[in-house]
C-alpha cells in the first residue's frame, strides 16, 4: 500500500501549467482514484465518470492547492467527493439517514465463532473475495468511504480526516463501526464455511 | 457471561479499531487484555476483527487502469499527446 507515495511531482511545474507534469501526476494516480471510486460506487461508468471529473476538477483548481495535505490527499478528497456526490444524485433518499453516524450507540458484535482458522486459500477462494467486495458495497456510504481510504488505500487517520473533512475522531469512530460491520458479515459467511467443512469432515 | 461482565465488552468496544492498529496507549492495551483473558466473546472479536482487516488488505490488488479508459481519460484532459 505504498502506491500513494510521492512520485516527487513538482507543485510549482504543475501551477506554471506544466502539461507534461500534469500528465505525470494523472499517470501515477489515475489508478488510485479508480480503484477508489469503483468501490465506492460498484459501476464502472460512475467510476470513470468520478476519474474524469476528478482530473478536471484538479487541473481547473491547482492554484487552490496550498500544500497543506499531500498532492494524494487531495485528490483523494475531489474523488471522494465526486463519488458521494454522485451517489446522492442517484439516490438522494439515501442522503440523511447515515449523516451523523457517530452519535448513533455502537451495534454490538453478535457473531462469536471463530473462523481464523480456516486456511488462507478458502478465506480467499474466488467466492471469499467476492463476499468481501460486496460486504464493502452494503456499507452506508459515510462508513464506506472511511473504510475504503483507511483500509483499501492505505491513507492514515489524519489524511482520511484531510481528505474527508472530517474531525480524526470521527474518522476513528467510522472507521470502526465499518470495521465492525464487515467483521460480521464475514463472520456469518465464515462461520457457514467452516460448519459445512465440519460436515464433510464428520 | 454476566452482565458485569457484559458491561466490560461493551466498554471496550470502541477502543478495538485502534488496539489492532496498534495506536492505544499502553494503559488501555493492558485492560483489554486482562479482559481477554477472562472473556472469549471479544477474544474472538478482537482476532477476527484482526482477520479481516487482514483479509481485505490482501485483497487490495494492484490499482490498475483499463486502457480505454486510460484513453478516454487522456483524450478528456487533452493530454493525448502524452498518452504513451
Ligand atoms: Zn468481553
Amino acid at each position: 500500500m505504498s502506491e500513494a507515495n510521492d512520485p516527487s511531482i513538482s507543485i510549482e511545474a504543475l501551477r506554471r501549467g506544466d502539461r507534461q507534469e500534469f500528465a505525470r501526476l494523472v499517470d501515477h494516480y489515475s489508478p488510485l482514484i479508480y480503484r477508489l471510486a469503483l468501490k465506492m460506487l460498484g459501476d464502472e461508468q460512475d467510476a470513470e465518470d468520478v476519474l474524469q471529473n476528478t482530473f478536471l476538477q484538479a487541473f481547473r483548481h491547482l492554484n487552490e492547492f496550498e500544500g497543506r495535505s499531500t498532492l494524494s490527499t487531495w485528490l483523494y478528497r475531489i474523488a471522494a467527493n465526486e463519488a458521494l456526490m454522485l451517489l446522492r444524485k442517484r439516490r438522494p433518499e439515501t442522503a440523511l439517514t447515515d449523516s451523523l453516524p457517530e452519535e448513533e450507540p455502537l451495534e454490538e458484535p453478535t457473531q462469536f465463532i471463530d473462523w481464523c482458522c480456516l486456511p488462507e486459500e478458502e478465506l480467499l477462494s474466488a467466492e471469499g473475495r467476492a463476499r468481501l467486495e460486496a460486504a464493502i458495497r452494503l456499507l452506508p456510504e459515510t462508513l464506506r468511504v472511511v473504510f475504503l481510504l483507511r483500509d483499501i488505500e492505505g491513507l492514515s487517520i489524519q489524511e482520511t480526516s484531510q481528505a474527508l473533512g472530517l474531525s480524526e475522531t470521527a474518522v476513528k469512530t467510522r472507521l470502526l463501526r465499518a470495521r465492525l460491520r464487515l467483521r460480521e458479515m464475514l463472520s456469518a459467511y465464515y462461520a457457514e464455511r467452516l460448519n459445512a467443512g465440519r460436515k464433510a469432515y464428520d | 457471561m454476566t452482565d458485569h461482565e457484559h458491561a466490560k465488552c461493551r466498554e471496550l468496544l470502541g477502543s478495538l479499531s485502534d488496539y489492532v492498529d496498534g495506536t492505544l496507549g499502553e494503559q488501555l492495551c493492558q485492560e483489554i487484555e486482562r479482559h481477554m483473558r477472562e472473556c472469549q466473546n471479544c477474544r474472538v472479536v478482537v482476532d477476527t476483527l484482526r482477520k479481516t482487516i487482514h483479509l481485505y488488505h490482501q485483497t487490495a490488488e494492484p490499482a490498475d487502469l483499463p486502457n480505454s479508459v486510460r484513453q478516454r481519460l487522456y483524450r478528456t484532459l487533452n493530454l493525448d499527446e502524452f498518452s504513451r
